[in-house]
């Protein structure tokens, strides 16, 4: 099998190192060779963050690059397009359409880009949702990783028994309920 | 069992499974969570230490007492240790010896983006070098088999895309494996005359660890169906080779990069039309290819400086890749910033209005230089805001000048900077930010902090009173949060003319014990749209509509910025 590649990018803080120990787990309960890059120290510190997720039979590089990813899962408007040029032909974008200003931006010396969803739209496949809400009518604003991820998973044939026991080993047992119904809310967004 | 690990988390299980019994590190990024996972096994003693020399000076000592030891640390620490490191490599070892290195080419979260491998061949120790998790567990392990066997310490070295990526790996049982102590002061008094003797020994043991690196398994050669390129290659510019090209190319994967197996490289050289060596930053295998009078292309094609990728190999080879479409083309950047609540903020404003010159330090605190605080004048290394400040006002300097460290960089480094600023008597102004943790690396505990790795009770270091032990009569203590006591604290200590230190306190607003007031409200009627509370750059806060506005998923209501509005435009909220 081709090995598949999923970005998961966001802003520091986000996250986005929780979503990919969990797919992570999942991928290896049904026996790929999986390589899953992350980020940690400065750029944790509201930077912009990228995951890098790979999976197949045999799986060399940890990263992806330009043209090569087959999902993006961006849990911040922005950032989708940042990392746009990674999408492989035929990829897809899955974006929040949250927005969070970089500080360029908040000290007025650079612009947050307009029409962005439209943008992205124009360029490649995607699909822009509002993570936030559904993640606060989940119970936490914190579960926009858990909700993009529900949505990530009507594009794999893992069933959601699978990834809910994913979901079981990776979140403490306090928040269990809630990011169940934060993925719930996602995948059948 | 089949798990996915992260390469800094197999290196643990290796540790453990090799039977370590003891580990001292600092945590520094790439390194730093190879202590965190070796101290969730009972069976491992684990602990931070001051700084890397230290240590290093105490996994030798547990060495010598019999255990199998270890410390870790990034290239930077490799610099601190490289006193004990240069001598240790006179001894050798009693248990078996571990050292992890880990680079951080591209400089994700580093201030140089030096090459370990040189450390090798400079101490003349054996050097392990994994590409991937279930490499660096069983690299981990054989390098404790090789460090008892020749009687040396080993390094095991790391990279940021190796120490950050899971992959996977199968565990295994632990195996305990402890010696007997018995004095030796030939082989470990290192005088004169004893390691004279001694350094014969190393170089003959370097010899012989060259021999087996010719036979070694982690030193491999895969053969392809196409031999006008051979690569050699290792870490993760083998993934990339090996990600571009599949076995079409034959490949020298090295395991080890010090000592190089020499008869193994002209062998390979010998298959193919043509060499090239594929590393990241320095060319060092390929210099080494060089003195063996091979023709070998390497840094003449790739840089020497950041990352490479499987795109940057196929570019180099002339293979085409997808190169994306991009969605547009003004994208701002997004970088770090300190944290909403940051207790540093109001310090780095105070300093910043004040047109105060501050030579900074390495941590989160580094962020006080970036715009709009943009407060700080340098970075050079851990400590060397307090002894460079030394120099700038012993030099006579009229400019206001302070140095700016935070509370573990202090005890890992600035103790001694101090020392000479009280010895050497210069009106340096010292400010420890002390914000109860060691918080760029994640959260871990240090000497101040009153815990230890494993989150319980320690000795807790009282600043005040150390600094005052040093000779330092002027001490004084404020809370960042209190934008007047400040800059009265800062103004004073300048302006008097005897060495000063304050202690910028307040615990790091991320830690789970810190409880934050009700996140603030602007009031648009009053904002008056001066963009005074902008000039804190915290990322709660943003014009929207002319007025100022907070984002309450950030805002931990320190109330910083509402101490900076003329117009009583913030509303406060209460506890939360």
């Amino acid at each position: 099998m081709k090995t598949r590649n999923i970005m998961i990018v966001g802003v520091g803080g986000q996250g986005s190192l929780l979503a990919s120990k969990l797919l992570g787990r999942l991928l290896l309960t049904k026996g790929y060779d999986i390589k899953v890059s992350e980020v940690h120290g400065m750029s944790q510190r509201g930077g912009s963050v990228v995951t890098y997720v790979r999976f197949g039979d045999k799986v060399y590089s940890p990263i992806i690059d330009k043209g090569e990813a087959d999902y993006i899962l961006s849990f911040e408007l922005l950032e989708a397009a940042r990392w746009t040029e990674y999408l492989a032909p035929g990829g897809k974008v899955i974006t929040n359409t949250q927005t969070i200003n970089p500080m360029p931006v908040i000290i007025g010396a650079a612009q947050y880009p307009e029409n962005l969803v439209q943008k992205i739209g124009e360029t490649v496949e995607v699909i822009a949702m509002d993570a936030l809400t559904l993640a606060e009518q989940a119970g936490s604003s914190k579960a926009v990783n858990i909700v993009l991820l529900g949505q990530l998973s009507r594009h794999f044939d893992f069933t959601e028994e699978e990834w809910m026991t994913a979901i079981e080993q990776s979140v403490p047992s306090k928040f269990l309920e809630l990011n169940k119904k934060a993925f719930t809310l996602g995948r059948n967004y | 069992m089949k798990k996915l690990m992260l390469g800094n988390e197999a290196l643990a299980r290796g540790l453990y499974e090799a039977g370590c019994r003891f580990v001292s590190s600092y945590p520094g990024t790439p390194s730093t969570e190879i202590t965190e996972f070796v101290a969730l096994y009972d069976e491992v003693y684990a602990e931070w230490a001051p700084n890397e020399k230290v240590a290093m000076e105490a996994a030798f000592g547990a060495s010598l007492a019999g255990k199998r030891s270890f410390c870790g640390m990034k290239h930077v620490g490799l610099n601190v240790a490289a006193d004990p490191l240069f001598t240790i490599a006179y001894t050798g070892v009693n248990a078996g010896m571990v050292i992890a290195v880990a680079d951080d080419a591209a400089m994700h979260s580093s201030q140089n983006e030096q090459d370990s491998r040189h450390y090798a061949k400079a101490a003349k120790l054996p050097m392990l070098e994994p590409s991937d998790s279930a490499e660096t567990l069983a690299f981990t392990k054989l390098a404790y088999e090789l460090s008892e066997r020749f009687d040396t310490p080993v390094i095991v070295k790391m990279c940021t895309r190796v120490a950050h990526s899971q992959s996977v790996v199968e565990t295994a049982d632990r195996v305990e494996c402890v010696k007997e102590y018995s004095k030796d002061p030939a082989k470990y008094i290192m005088m004169p005359g004893n390691a004279k003797l001694r350094h014969p020994i190393v170089e003959q043991r370097l010899s012989d660890i060259a021999v087996y690196a010719e036979t070694a398994d982690i030193n491999r050669i895969e053969q392809g169906s196409d031999n006008s390129i051979g690569f050699i290659t290792g870490s993760t510019s083998y993934q990339y080779v090996k990600e571009v090209f599949g076995d079409k190319h034959p490949v020298l994967k090295l395991g080890m990069v010090w000592p190089l197996p020499t008869e193994k490289i002209k062998t390979f050289a010998a298959t193919v039309d043509k060499v090239v060596v594929v590393e990241e930053l320095d060319g060092f295998v390929e210099e080494y290819c060089n003195t063996l009078g091979l023709e070998v292309s390497g840094k003449d094609i790739l840089s020497n400086i950041g990352e490479f990728s499987q795109g940057l190999v196929a570019s180099t080879f002339g293979i085409a890749t997808h190169s994306g479409k991009k969605a547009e083309e003004n994208i701002p950047a997004r970088p770090p910033v300190m944290c909403a609540g940051c207790p540093h903020r109001g310090l780095f404003y105070t300093l910043a209005k004040n047109k105060i010159t501050a030579l900074g330090d390495i941590g989160c605190y580094t962020l006080g230089a970036v715009p709009p605080l943009a407060a700080l004048d340098s970075t050079i290394c851990m400590g060397a805001s307090v002894s460079g400040l030394h120099g700038f006002v012993k030099s006579g300097s009229e400019q206001r000048a302070v140095a700016v460290i935070g509370d573990s960089t202090f005890m890992h480094s600035g103790i001694t900077g101090l020392v000479n600023i009280a010895y050497n008597d210069s009106a340096s102004t010292v400010i420890i930010v002390d914000n109860s943790i060691t918080g760029m690396t994640g959260h871990q505990q240090n000497p101040t902090t009153g815990k230890n790795l494993k989150g319980d009770p320690a000795a807790k270091i009282d600043l005040e009173t150390l600094c005052k032990a040093v000779g330092i009569k002027r001490v004084r203590v404020v809370d960042p949060y209190d934008l007047a006591a400040c800059e009265q604290a800062v103004l004073e200590e300048t302006a008097i003319k005897e060495p000063s230190v304050i202690i910028s306190r307040r615990p790091c607003a991320l830690l789970k014990y810190v409880k934050h007031n009700a996140p603030l409200t602007v009031n648009p009627d009053k904002c008056k749209s001066c963009k005074m509370c902008m000039k804190v750059g915290c990322p709660a806060i943003s014009m929207k509509a002319g007025k100022a506005t907070i984002d309450n998923t950030l805002c931990t209501g320190c109330g910083v910025c509402a101490q900076l509005c003329k117009f009583d435009a913030f509303d406060k909220g209460g506890e939360n």
